[in-house]
This record gives structure tokens, sequence and C-alpha cells, in this order.
């Protein structure tokens, strides 16, 4: 606020002087100019009645010859006094705009109210660097779930149309060089509430400087990472970056994982959906040759996860030597039909376009899919706003680094006991994740499901850890039971149990005893957990479920029944 | 030799002198006191005060705290004057008189600190 008005204040210094100059000359003029009475004696204006002729003369309100008629040598001294006046005043309003249109002190005027809204903020909030489409992403989840956020990008663009979308929460942000650590600690690096910084430009080496400014200047804070080199992980990965999140590998391990054991994959898809995205349609892909169209980071990713699992790929790339392609690969762009034919596209079983422009990819998949119908296809896809004529060419599998990137820092800041789950349920049988997805698919049916974690302590569950004070038994199929019908079940799937001495259980028992310090993760319908959080408040709920007893709540009633209180 | 310096001392040296000048004499008497130098004090002053805006320096916030406060001491002279000669009619009775030449007694102590803080700023310039 200072340097506003400060910066105000000098640039106004010379019209100011001007103003009272030409108020000072006229008033003196009019004071010295020699005047008649209306007696005919001669008389001199006094400086307040000059004072308030300049006054009213200078803003060219009105006129009036008081309090006596002028004499010539008075209408002359007006007559400059009222030309320098004005002209004086006009050039100070003039200066005034223009120092307020100024694009210097627009942007002064931007970060001050910029750092104030952050300077004001009370809760823990996350500070967003790299507005692009994972950052969006992150910006509405976030703010729909209730958690604040304050944003940095570089392109004034991004920070325009984040003014146009309606968050839930207002989002502070600002246009800056997010490589300026003197911009970071203005949005709030070393705010007492400031939980984590994410890094997700496009440029590995500006989330790599913006990691290490963290790690110095807050080390105790949380560090997620976007990377998309091996290169620069590693580097992030040794001063100690929280969560580094590889685009690539993560949809090529996903991938491969298809190839394994579907149902599995498909576990990991229902836990980690977003909340719009509908189910995934779910087509296992088939065994046998795959083409791979594009051998950069994404293309490298991806063989690398197919060659583990023992799937033979044919690679198509344009620039054979700077990729630094195998000597089988087959030079070509895959867009054209002899590359393809070259290939082998007819004898093939899918096709994977991994090139980093998207009228390229589609072009592949069209031209692919025009010789061999049958094949299975995957896509990259490199911008978001491409999303309509992706879903209308019908590829089978699309792989969007933003929405993924925003889907896996979603998860681990909005359900930490997810990736818990996840790296358990990794080592378990493909039996085990098939009967766990018709478990949960039974549930849902056709909606995506929703997570939640339930812990049990006295302010989350204030009537849960009373009932097991007093020596009641509350069961897990307790907490699932409809507590309007207790015959009937929520529908919810209890996934995960993690005790207070890190104790872990993989979808628990419903005869399971709850203990204060248990941390539940549960996947189901919306309202199965408005009704479970009912269940674990109101004590009477929780204790007519637990023993079938409708307990007399006042003490009156409970004379009358002859029961103690309990 | 850095002309903005020279006006800006000029300014700062020529509204304690204009000050002091309005103030010397019997404290109670209208006719040791001219109201032409009051003007030229107050307008003085004024553009020595528009002078020390944006400086963000210590030292300039002080200038301009004590420019401010002579401001404040002529603007209430001026008013005490007006009032009596304009508004109430009493004219420039002694007590009227001397409570101006005392209202512009502060003014000129504030004059004085800021030549004070102008001459302390040029002794501790080093090139």
């Amino acid at each position: 606020m200072h340097n506003l008005i400060y910066l105000l204040l000098r640039r106004m210094r010379v019209p100011l002087i001007v103003v009272i100059l030409a108020y000072a000359i006229s008033i003196l003029g009019l004071v010295l100019a020699p005047g008649i009475d209306d007696q005919g004696r001669p008389w001199h204006m006094s400086f307040f009645h000059a004072f308030y002729c300049v006054s009213y003369m200078g803003s060219t309100i009105g006129f009036g010859e008081i309090p006596y008629p002028f004499s010539d040598a008075q209408r002359m001294v007006v007559t400059v006094a009222m030309y320098v006046t004005v002209i004086s005043w006009l050039y100070a309003i003039g200066t005034l705009f223009a120092v307020i249109q100024d694009p210097a002190f627009k942007r002064v005027l931007a970060y001050t109210t910029f750092t104030r809204a952050v300077r004001r903020l009370q809760e823990p909030f996350y500070l967003v660097c790299g507005l692009g489409d994972a950052g969006q992403l992150i910006l509405r989840e976030l703010t729909e779930d209730g958690i604040r956020c304050v944003g940095l990008d570089r392109n004034d663009q991004r920070i325009q149309t984040l003014r146009l979308e309606n968050f839930p929460l207002a989002v502070p942000a600002l246009t800056a060089d997010v490589t300026d650590s003197s911009m970071l600690l203005a949005a709030g690096l070393q705010h007492p509430q400031c939980a984590g910084v994410l890094a997700l430009t496009d440029v590995d080496h500006v989330n790599l400087n913006i990691a290490i400014s963290c790690k110095l200047l807050a080390p105790e804070l949380q560090v997620i990472c976007r990377s998309e080199t091996h290169d620069s992980e590693a580097n992030m990965a040794s001063f100690g970056t929280d969560y580094i999140i590889n685009p690539f590998d993560t949809f090529a391990k996903g991938f491969a994982m298809l190839f394994k054991s579907p149902s599995m994959y498909l576990v990991y898809q229902l836990m980690t959906s977003l909340q719009e995205s509908p189910l995934y349609e779910f087509a296992a892909p088939p065994r046998g040759t795959w083409i791979l169209c594009g051998y950069g980071r994404f293309g490298k990713a991806v063989q690398k996860s197919l060659s583990f699992k023992g799937i033979q790929t044919v690679i198509v790339e344009s620039d054979l030597a700077a990729t630094g392609a195998p000597g089988e690969a087959i030079e070509g762009r895959g867009t054209e039909a002899f590359t393809l034919y070259e290939a082998g596209v007819e004898d093939a079983v899918g096709i994977i376009a991994g090139t980093d422009d998207d009228a390229n990819n589609l072009s592949i998949i069209m031209t692919a899919r025009d010789i061999n119908p049958d094949l299975f296809t995957v896509a990259r896809q490199n911008l978001r706003s491409n999303d309509a004529i992706y879903a209308a060419a019908e590829i089978n599998m699309v792989m969007q680094s933003g929405v993924l990137i925003g889907r896996r820092i979603i998860d681990l800041l909005t359900n930490p006991l997810l990736s818990d789950f996840l790296r358990q349920a990794t080592r378990q049988t493909e039996e085990w994740a098939n009967v766990l997805v018709s478990r949960v698919v039974g549930i849902v049916a056709d909606t995506p499901p929703e997570t939640w974690i339930l812990t049990v302590d006295s302010l989350q569950t204030p009537a849960l850890c009373e009932a097991v004070e007093k020596g009641l038994e509350v069961r897990l199929g307790h907490l699932m039971t409809d507590p309007r019908e207790t015959s009937e079940q929520l529908p919810c799937v209890p996934l995960y149990l993690m005790r207070a001495n890190h104790d872990e259980q993989l979808v628990p028992d419903e005869a399971t005893a709850l203990q204060p310090g248990d941390r539940l993760l549960f996947c189901g319908r919306r309202h199965a957990e408005t009704h479970m959080r009912w269940t674990t408040h109101n004590y009477h709920a929780l204790y007519y479920i637990c023993t079938g007893q409708d307990r007399p709540i006042g003490t009156l009633w409970r004379l009358f029944s002859g029961q103690s209180a309990g | 030799m850095n002309l903005e310096k020279v006006v800006f001392a000029f300014f700062i040296v020529l509204s304690l002198t204009l000050n002091f000048g309005f103030f010397i004499g019997e404290l109670d008497n209208p006719d040791h006191h001219n109201v032409y130098e009051l003007f030229a004090a107050l307008v003085v002053s004024l553009i020595a005060t528009i002078m020390k805006f944006g400086d963000r320096a210590h030292i300039g916030a002080v200038l301009l705290a004590t420019s401010l406060v002579a401001d404040l001491q002529l603007i209430a002279a001026v008013i005490v004057w007006t009032v009596s000669e304009h508004v109430t009619g009493t004219g420039l009775t002694p007590m009227v008189m001397s409570s101006i030449v005392s209202l512009s007694g502060g003014a000129l102590l504030a004059n004085i600190i800021s030549v004070i803080i102008l001459v302390t700023e040029t002794v501790m310039f080093r090139r």
C-alpha cells in the first residue's frame, strides 16, 4: 500500500506545485488590484475574498463579481487568473489519470492487492505455480473441497481467464516470474498457513528452480513437482522434493498394468477418478504387436513399460538420430499410410500415437484405423482445448498429461490414505482385485464412486469416541448400517484401515472393532458418507444401531424405565 | 552541484525565513505582523511540503512530517485571522493577534527542525 501512495505522490509533485503557484499568483493579483466599493471609495480585496473568488473561478463553478462590481484592474487580473488556474487544474488531473492508467502503476496495484489477499489468509492454503491444464484442474477441485489456493503464472492471459472462472473460493492470483524467489515469498511461501507448494509449469527447469527455493526458504513445506525428464527428476529428488510426478511414467505404468491385471487397473481408475468424469468404459487391450508412433519422452516410457510385460512394439519416429531410437525403428511420422504399412499395421493389434502434436496424433489414429479397423487405439493429447475432437475420434484410451498430473496431485492432497491403499493393493492378486471391483461396481452402478476418510477421534466422530470410552463395542459393520433403517446397509465398501500404531488392514472385515485413532478409507455413493457422519455424530443413533434399543434421553424417562445412564 | 538539491534547500530555508519574518515583532501588535508575509509563508510552506513527497528514506519521512506540522499551524493561523476579520467581525484585537502569532511561532519551530535535519543530512553526506 505504501508503495502505491509514494508512487502517486512522486508523480504528482510537479502538477501540485503548479496548482499552488497558480493559486498564489492569482490570489496575490486580486489582493493588489485596486477596486472601488459601492460608495465609490478605493477598495482592496482581502485575502479571504481573493481566495474565495479564485476557488470558484479555478474550478469553473460559476461567476459573480462580489462583494462589489470589479474595477477594470481587477477584471484584468481575473482574466489572467482564469486561464492560469483552469490550465493548472487540467494539467494536475490529467497527470493523475495518466498515472492511474500507467502499466507500471497497474502492476504495483495488482501486486499490492495480491500480497494483501495472501497476507489475510487465515486457513491452510496451497501455492500453485503454473496454471496450465493441471493447475486449473487442481484449483477447481481443491476450492470445491473448501481448500484455499494461491496461483502464480508467468502468462498474463491465464491469470485473466482465472478471474472469469467461477471458483467457490476466491483464488488470489498474480502474473509473475515464478523463478523469482521474491515472488514466491510474496505469494506466501513463508506464510504460517502455507501447507505446500505445487510446481506445475511445463518447463522442468522452472519447476526445479521453484522446488529448490522452497526447500531453502521453507524447508518443512511439502513440495510437489511436475517433471518430464528423468534427469531433472533425479535432481529434484536429490534435495528432498516430497513428490515428483512424471506424467509419462505414470501413464506408462498404468498402461502396462492393463496387460498384466486389468482388474487392478480398474481399481486404480475407480478410486482415483474425478467427480465429473464418467466411469471408464473398460476394454482390455489385446496382446500382440503394437505400433508406437513417436519415440520422445512419452514413447520411451511406454516402450520401456511394455517391454517389461513382454509386449512387442514397432517404433515409428521421424527423427531417429535425435531421439536415439533403436536400429530397427522405422523412419517417418506415421501420419502417412506407407510408413504404417512398413511398420506392419495390418498385423498389429494396437497403435499408440504419442507425438507432441495433437493434429499428427489424430491423423495417425485415423489413417491406421482406415487400414485396420480392429486396432486398439491409444493417443496422447497435449492440449486440453482439443477435448472435443479427441472425443469425436472415439479413441480407446487418451492420455492427457494435465489431467493425469492434476488427478494424482488432488488424490495426494485430499486423500492421503489412498496412496497407502493403492500401494498395498498392487501386491494383491488379480482375483482379489476382481472381487473388489465387482463389489464396488455392484454398489455404485454407473456413477463414479466417492472416496472419503473417517478418522476416529473426538473432533470428527464425537459419538463414536464417547461410545468406545463407555465400553460399548462399535464394529465397522455398525458404521455401515443405514441409521434410518437398521436392516439396510449403506452403499459403501471399506477399503483400508490404518490403526494409530500403523497396523494396516486391506478391505477390513465388518466385525472389526473400532478404536480411537483409527483411520478408515471408504468408497461408495455420496449419500452414504452423509449418513455415516450422522451415525458418528449422534450418540443415540449409534447406540440404537449397536444395541437395538431406543435409549431414553431425558433423566426423567430414564428413572421411569428403570435404566441407568449408559 | 545538483539543481534539484538547490531548489529543495531553497524552499525549506525560504519557508523558515518568511515564517520568522512574520513571527518577529510585538506579540499582540497588528502593525508588526504583515498579512502578505503570512500569505507568502503559507504558500512557500505548501510548496516545500510537496517537494518532500515521495521520498521513502527515513529522514525524508521526518522532513515531510515537520513540513506537514508547519502547514497545519499556518493554516490554523490563517483561519483564525479570517474568522476574526470576516465572520465574527471582532477585528485584530490584541488577543486575536497574539493567538495568530503564537500559532505561526509553532510553525516556526517545525521549520527550524526541518532546517536542522537538512543541515545534518548535508554534513553527513560524503562523496
